[in-house]
């Protein structure tokens, strides 16, 4: 299991941890149940503060991607698929919004921005 | 459960006061003391470890009194300060003799570990030894009695950066066990950034802010602008601003409100050696 932590990006390091690992969970690297490293290890692994990786660990919790047990660590949740697919879906049409807005801005018509999503999409 | 608790501590000396300090180490944490030189850290650490008594004031320890149960305490504390406290003349091997006679719970075969870890020679007169070696010792003594609580003074300044990672490991490890602590002042912000877990922050004597590292880390930050545009700015808005000729450093409170409210303006994440010279520096609105 690799995490890397980039100093330069202006992502908080909680942040990079949770999306990192909810990926290895969507792509189905981490399994259902496996086992998560201890907050403590991955902070001394990580070099950095226990807070930052308990503030990881709460968040995917609370997400529904893992499972904590007093005195026994983490391990990954149950995979709820149609939740992951609902949180994707929801992320899609954010960036989808985005874009026509940009679109709509510069008087790109309807037509030319289908073209260019089917374009992209069979890309 | 907290390892430490300081309550409206004051103490007065003719130049020089901490008034109503208080803050909280939780066990199981790193907290990290930071402030300018002569800003109160190491007077706070001696406070703590009984070498001066309060004026006024609750300090515990363990949820203990301090002083009643200094005995107690004591033996559950390992301390490092900024000087190297051993005789010149001793050897590791000897210093290892004395503290073995000074710690119910000395454990032999643990100081040779770690000193081994260190590269630390056993034969070798203390007066011998470069800064960094004394200050691995100092920390090597100061582990090998089991403590549930580190107290450092400045133990990373003045040491190459290879040295100060080494330490940092260490206080990492010490970190594994969820009933340790570390208290630890330095003002390298930069060792502290990477692995306190709350940061509190003394400017002459004071408490200026005592908070989740995180927090301030992700919570603060710095808005760049001219003169027209600091204007703009809701007095609210600025926790500390500073004034060059070519334009304002607004601190803030909240980053991602004001990324919101002033999309338009630069804004920088801040260090917390950001935050510390815009706290001092910096004025108020």
């Amino acid at each position: 299991m690799d995490i890397i932590i980039s100093n330069s990006s202006g992502k908080p390091i909680y942040e990079q941890i949770t999306s990192q690992i909810k990926s290895m969970i969507i792509s189905g690297e981490l399994k259902e149940g496996d086992a998560l490293p201890s907050m403590r290890l991955l902070a001394k692994e990580l070099r950095i503060s226990v807070i930052t990786t308990k503030r990881a660990y709460d968040d995917l919790e609370r997400d529904g991607f893992i499972e904590s047990f007093t005195g026994k660590g983490s391990f990954v949740a149950q995979k709820n698929v149609e939740f992951i697919r609902e949180e994707q879906l929801k992320a899609a049409e954010e960036h989808l919004k985005n874009a026509v807005c940009a679109a709509k801005s510069s008087g790109i018509s309807r037509a030319e921005l289908e073209e260019m999503l089917r374009i992209l999409y069979e890309e | 459960m907290n390892s430490i608790s300081l309550k409206n501590v004051s103490k007065e000396y003719r130049d020089f006061a901490l008034r109503d300090v208080s803050f909280t180490v939780p066990q199981g944490s790193i907290m990290g003391l930071i402030g300018e030189n002569g800003a109160g850290k190491t007077t706070v650490l001696k406070l703590v470890l009984n070498m001066i008594r309060a004026d006024a004031g609750r300090i515990e320890v363990f949820g203990l009194d301090h002083i009643k149960n200094e005995r107690e305490i004591k033996e559950q504390i390992g301390v490092v300060m900024e000087e190297s406290c051993f005789y010149e003349a001793l050897r590791c091997k000897e210093a290892a003799a004395i503290l073995r006679n000074l710690f119910k719970t000395w454990d032999d075969a643990l100081f040779r570990t770690y000193a081994e870890r260190f590269g630390l020679p056993w034969e070798k007169q203390l007066k011998e030894f470069s800064r960094g070696m004394k200050m691995k010792l100092s920390i090597a003594a100061a582990l090998s009695h089991r403590p549930r609580l580190l107290i450092l003074d400045e133990a990373t300044s003045g040491l190459d950066p290879v040295v100060r990672s080494e330490i940092l490991d260490v206080f990492l490890d010490f970190i594994q066990d969820e009933e340790h602590s570390i208290l630890i002042s330095s003002h390298i912000t930069s060792d502290l950034e990477k692995v306190a877990d709350y940061i509190t922050f003394l400017h002459e004597g004071r408490v200026v802010l005592s908070e989740n590292k995180d927090k301030m880390l992700y919570g603060y930050g710095i808005l760049k602008c001219g003169e027209k545009e600091f204007a703009r700015i809701a007095p609210e808005d600025v926790l500390r601003c500073r004034r060059s000729a070519f334009g304002y450093e607004v601190l803030t409170a909240d980053k991602n409100a004001a990324a919101r409210k002033y999309p338009d303006l630069t804004l920088d994440s801040a260090a917390l050696e950001d935050v510390m010279l815009l706290m001092i520096k910096g004025e108020t609105v």
